[in-house]
């Protein structure tokens, strides 16, 4: 149906034209979903908005065809071109919170393409949008068409744009990481929703994504882009069996998963060259593992190796047969002693103030009542979706947020109402990772700089001699080399600005450091990179983490104890491997259910779990996990469940197991 | 040999002070790359370059009118050695010739003879009603008046010679100093500089200079024997008071902005960082002074102001004195009542740069507030300064020409573009219209806001992290 070929995309730069798509070419017919694959900056997007014809600015399409049903799309004019979009396909942003006008209610904004394109208005215009947001699975249609996008829940968003693609019943949609954006549980609904659509109504799908584990349970055909080319193209069964290109091999590698704990995890060296600096030969060539003198002469051409599956590669080998080194340190030789970090009862509400005189009416709990420990050395993972209060906890254990209530001693003191003056001295003990490498390091101060701050903040000697060799020795242990620190943040990729942050924490020697989603913002490779260090780290220095993540790969794999947080509350508590192999709270059953996995084999049955987490400003009676439980009972409606222990180290808190 | 006794103005002290400042903050320039690299940028904007060197000539003529004298009296051997009451600058040397050929009234731009018909007595006796000749505009042409039109052009013709050989010899020097940064042989550096490839936007710079030469020099030149932009009510050239003018605005732009800058940045970002009752108390400060409206404020302080200085006629040993201190009062009330608008931009900036995780690294490491605000908040909202200072400076000038109009700006005997519009209200009612001061006033500033405004613009553009 659709059909692309050879298309190249690029950008102008001052008087140059740079390539950002380089000869793509692939083709999806009617129900069939195409998913590109890869890491950003690959062109995924760009091929997308290329194919919609809606390039930024400086992009140009260079050459070749875009064609729709042997429609060719790429020398329509502007105005027939209006036709298509939105028409005949369609497409799903990644940020539902951008992608609605907020000043229009959801009823306009599908009414527009209503009138558009089916040329519908009045009744029959809004008995067709009640119908289309019943069929995204919105309850009570009627009233949400007058509500405005700021009072629908993310995942209502996506439903929302997904009813406006569909709208202009497009034959074909295209999705740019449409689940990105949301919790897994809501992106198991999502992605439910979009492959039953799909299936009912036959369209053809472009999906792109960087995740693997979406690609697993949406698609039948998989392109994996690299560099702005296409290097790999299969069928489901043999991408996931039998993947051929050395880039493919190592993002499957790179994934942090339980069978590879206490392993290294496999890296990709270097970074996807820049689009002015693009090698002649094989552009995968300066990081494969596999590389031969022919790849950096010839660009390899396509060779088929099945029927439908090809690949772009000089290297006929099968699979890689890589070297697999363990960490020294795994959760076996480390016993849980006195606990470093103790929390108990830990509050932190926010007041909510209405009215002229700022009264307060009532309270967000954001954390209520979390109670944690962690021993010297240990990985714990507080896992939970967006808003239960994770990075709260983080912050309020490093008093940045000023708890409630309750208390956090670390190695034996106090810190909740501590004195400024002593709480300063105090904080050399715990520092923090953020998720955000863009936004943690001031784009001002040089990288020397910022690694030093902390040290001249909390230790006394202003020895600039003693400082520089500190520096320069954090540097090394971090992996960056030593001239960076004459450098700024914004010259270095995302996962050395990582680096950068890991450094900066260690500068002051912490004895526990609180990770806060720090590779959430990275690509597979980098996240496996940054892994490695953490758990290099840990050995060497002998520092505990507070691991606080929503991704369960990343908890399996570096994980020693795991806390499953919702709404404010520790739900579920325990050894890793209890709690990963046996989850006793419903809401961890249906959180590990809903986690995409990478693989072919048939999925377990997943746990749907209806509507998304309510407001911490209002939780619901009893058990704050009620309204979602498929299990729920009378008495969880009326009373918060006790601590249940199922053996010595595995809590939870849940009536069924009382 | 005259003696001469040097005389050091407030304002003086505030502009050669703050051209001092300006060379620190260059030298901290040139010592930290971000900051070079982000007017390196400025450098390369050719529009912005441009406006700069327009903008330069304006100082210049500032700079010499800030140094001021007072000539010693004739006297005696042996006495005691007076001085002049009346307050010089160099300006006024330089310009004498402007300064001190004034004729009876209102004369048009190269006229020979007044506006107005008078009276005159013949030689022989009798009367006759006509328009007198000028003392000084166009004395040369003798009895051949009607020559004045042939005699201009070529004078200017001759000028403008002068002043593009002039601008030749700055292209020999632009185009060596060009020669050796590259060391390149193909091109030459004229070359160069004429193609756009030089990093520093040379060929606008050297455009703008040289179309500033061909006009500045004939103008310059002419105005030795005619008055180019006529004179005004009392026969005071017009010229004159636009070179006078510029000091002026360039004093209210400046030194306002210098009193408001450090107000609206500290308070800004104290509101914004600190937040509850600090910044409640600023919001509310600044919200109130908001709630009055400007004119009706400024006019109160300035009347007061006036009032005081009435009073005390002792504190002020010259009339310059005076109108120097009533010009810095009336900056300083300028100043106070319009920093809101700049501190309510960074209040915004801050709240948001506040909750960004590098400031909360910081916190986390227990830096002081203070140290987080100078190190990690102030850096980041430089580009903001910037450009509200530049953008400023532009609304100043208009505010002080406002101001004047109304009669609660500057000093009477201080000249400014606000008094010279002012004045030009009644010569507008006129019959016949006496049209060049208000043209002449209006084009001076208008050439100065629109320099100040595209410099702005290149500055903002140049410093906009989003661009880099």
């Amino acid at each position: 149906m659709l059909k692309v070929e050879n298309l190249r995309l690029g950008f102008t730069a001052g008087k140059q034209t740079l390539a950002a798509v380089d000869g793509v070419s692939f083709a999806i017919s009617a129900g069939e979903t195409f998913a590109l694959l890869g890491e950003s900056g690959c062109g995924k997007s760009v091929t997308a908005q290329g194919i919609m014809r809606l390039l930024p600015a400086a992009g140009r399409v260079l050459n070749g065809s875009v064609s729709l049903d042997g429609d060719e799309l790429l020398s329509l004019s502007e105005a027939d071109m209006r036709a298509y979009r939105g028409g005949r396909m369609a497409m799903i942003f990644q940020e539902p919170a951008t992608s609605l006008n907020p000043v229009l209610t959801v009823g306009r904004q599908i009414g527009e393409v209503l009138e558009r394109h089916r040329s519908l208005a009045g009744a029959a215009a809004t008995e067709r949008m009640v119908e289309l947001l019943r069929l995204v699975g919105i309850a009570d249609p009627e009233r949400r068409l007058t509500e405005y996008p700021f009072q629908l829940s993310g995942g209502m968003k996506q439903r929302v744009m997904i009813a406006i693609a569909l709208a202009g019943e497009p034959e074909l949609l295209i999705a740019d990481e449409p689940t990105t954006a949301l919790d897994v549980t809501v992106q198991a609904q999502i992605l439910d929703l979009l492959s039953k659509l799909q299936a009912e109504r036959g369209m053809g799908m472009l999906l792109i994504t960087h995740d693997l584990g979406v690609v697993a349970r949406m698609a039948h055909r998989i392109g994996v882009m690299y560099a702005g080319e296409l290097v790999e193209v299969a069928s489901r069964d043999a991408f996931f069996s039998r993947p051929r290109h050395p880039y493919t091999q190592a993002l499957f590698a790179a994934l942090p998963e339980v069978s590879r704990r206490g392993q290294k995890l496999t890296t990709i060296p270097g970074q996807v060259p820049v689009l002015s600096a693009m090698p002649s030969g094989c552009r995968f060539a300066d990081r494969c593992r596999q590389v031969m003198a022919q790849c950096r002469e010839v660009s390899p051409p396509w060779r088929e190796i099945d029927a439908g599956h090809v690949v772009r590669c000089h290297w006929r080998g099968e699979a890689d047969e890589a070297v697999v080194s363990g960490h020294v340190v795994t959760d076996l030789n480390i016993e849980p002693g006195r606990p470093f970090l103790d929390v108990a009862d830990l509050k932190v509400h926010f007041p909510i103030r209405r009215g002229l005189l700022q009264r307060t009416v009532g309270h967000v709990r954001a954390v209520d009542g979390v109670s944690l420990a962690i021993s010297a050395g240990r990985t714990l993972a507080l896992v939970g979706e967006s808003g239960c209060g994770k990075t709260t906890v983080g912050k309020a254990l490093l008093q940045l947020i000023k708890p409630t209530a309750g208390s956090v001693r670390v190695g034996g003191s106090q810190l909740v109402g501590m004195k400024a003056k002593r709480l300063r001295a105090a904080r050399r003990h715990m520092q923090m990772i953020f998720q955000d490498p863009f936004a943690s390091l001031n784009p001002r101060m040089r990288v020397g700089e910022i690694i030093a701050e902390g040290m001249t903040a909390l230790t006394r000697d202003a020895d600039s001699a003693a400082q520089a060799a500190a520096v320069s020795a954090l540097l090394k242990q971090v992996g960056l080399p030593d001239e960076a620190a004459g450098r700024y943040p914004h010259e270095f990729s995302g996962g050395q600005r990582q680096r950068i942050a890991i450094a900066r924490a260690l500068a002051v020697q912490p004895e526990l450091l609180i990770c806060d989603e720090p590779t959430s913002a990275l690509d597979v490779s980098v996240q496996a990179q940054i892994l490695n260090l953490l758990k290099k780290l840990q050995e060497e220095l002998g520092v505990a983490y507070l691991f606080i993540t929503h991704n369960f790969a990343v908890v399996e794999y570096l994980a020693y104890d795991v806390a499953v947080m919702y709404l404010g509350r520790i739900v579920e508590r325990g050894r890793a491997e209890e709690l990963l192999r046996s989850p006793q709270h419903p809401y961890t059953q249906a959180l590990l259910s809903a986690v995409p996995a990478p693989r072919l084999e048939a999925r377990t049955a997943v746990i749907r779990l209806p509507g998304e987490t309510p407001s911490p400003a209002n939780p619901p009676s009893g058990c704050h996990f009620h309204p979602r439980c498929p299990q729920a009972m009378d008495v969880c409606r009326q009373r918060y469940p006790e601590t249940s222990e199922i053996s010595a180290t595995h809590t939870v808190n849940c009536h069924l197991k009382g | 040999m005259i003696g001469f006794q040097v005389v050091v103005l407030w304002s003086d002290i505030l502009i050669w002070l703050l051209v001092a400042a300006g060379a620190g903050v260059g030298v901290l320039i040139a010592k930290s790359p971000p900051l070079l690299a982000a007017w390196r940028r400025v450098g390369a904007n050719r529009v912005g370059m441009a406006s700069a060197t327009v903008l330069l000539a304006f100082v210049l003529i500032g700079l010499l009118d800030s140094l001021h004298y007072r000539v010693q009296m004739d006297g005696k051997p042996g006495q005691k050695v007076t001085y002049a009451i009346e307050v010089l600058s160099v300006l006024d040397a330089l310009a004498a010739p402007l300064r001190l050929r004034n004729e009876k009234t209102y004369s048009e731009p190269f006229a020979t003879r007044l506006y107005a018909k008078e009276t005159i007595d013949l030689p022989g006796g009798g009367t006759v009603r006509d328009y007198p000749r000028l003392k000084h505009g166009g004395k040369h042409l003798g009895e051949h008046e009607n020559e004045m039109l042939a005699d201009a052009g070529f004078t200017a013709l001759r000028a403008a010679i002068v002043g593009f050989l002039a601008w030749l010899a700055v292209v020999g020097m632009a185009t060596a100093a060009v020669n050796r940064e590259s060391a390149a042989v193909d091109v030459t550096g004229w070359q160069k500089i004429w193609r756009g490839e030089t990093a520093f936007a040379w060929n606008a710079v050297l455009i703008t200079l040289g179309l500033i030469l061909l006009f500045v020099v004939p103008l310059f030149w002419l105005a030795g024997s005619y008055h180019v932009f006529g004179t005004d009510k009392v026969g005071q050239d017009v010229l004159y008071q636009i070179l006078k003018s510029v000091r002026t605005g360039l004093i209210i732009g400046l030194v306002t902005t210098l009193v408001m800058l450090p107000m609206a940045v500290l308070l800004g970002i104290v509101a914004g960082y600190f937040r509850g009752w600090v910044d409640d108390v600023i919001q509310y400060l600044y919200t109130v002074l908001n709630s009055i409206p400007g004119v009706l404020l400024i006019a109160a302080a300035v009347l007061m102001m006036q009032v005081v200085i009435d009073t005390h006629p002792q504190w002020f040993s010259t009339a310059a004195e005076r109108a120097d201190l009533r010009l810095l009062a009336l900056c300083f009330i300028l100043g106070i009542t319009s920093w809101t608008g700049l501190c309510r931009l960074l209040r915004g900036e801050t709240l948001k740069l506040r909750e960004l995780e590098y400031i909360q690294a910081a916190q986390a490491f227990g830096v002081s507030n203070w140290r987080i605000i100078i190190r990690h908040i102030l850096p980041n909202l430089m580009h903001i300064v910037i450009i509200a200072l530049v953008m400023d400076f532009s609304g100043l000038v208009l505010a002080e020409a406002v101001l004047s109009y109304v009669g609660i700006g500057v000093d009477p005997s201080m000249t400014s573009f606000g008094t010279m519009i002012n004045n030009a209200r009644m010569e507008l009612g006129r019959e016949p219209v006496v049209w060049w001061s208000l043209a002449a006033a209006f084009s001076a500033m208008f050439i100065l806001v629109l320099a100040a405004n595209l410099f702005a613009d290149a500055v903002r553009d140049a410093f906009d992290p989003r661009a880099v």
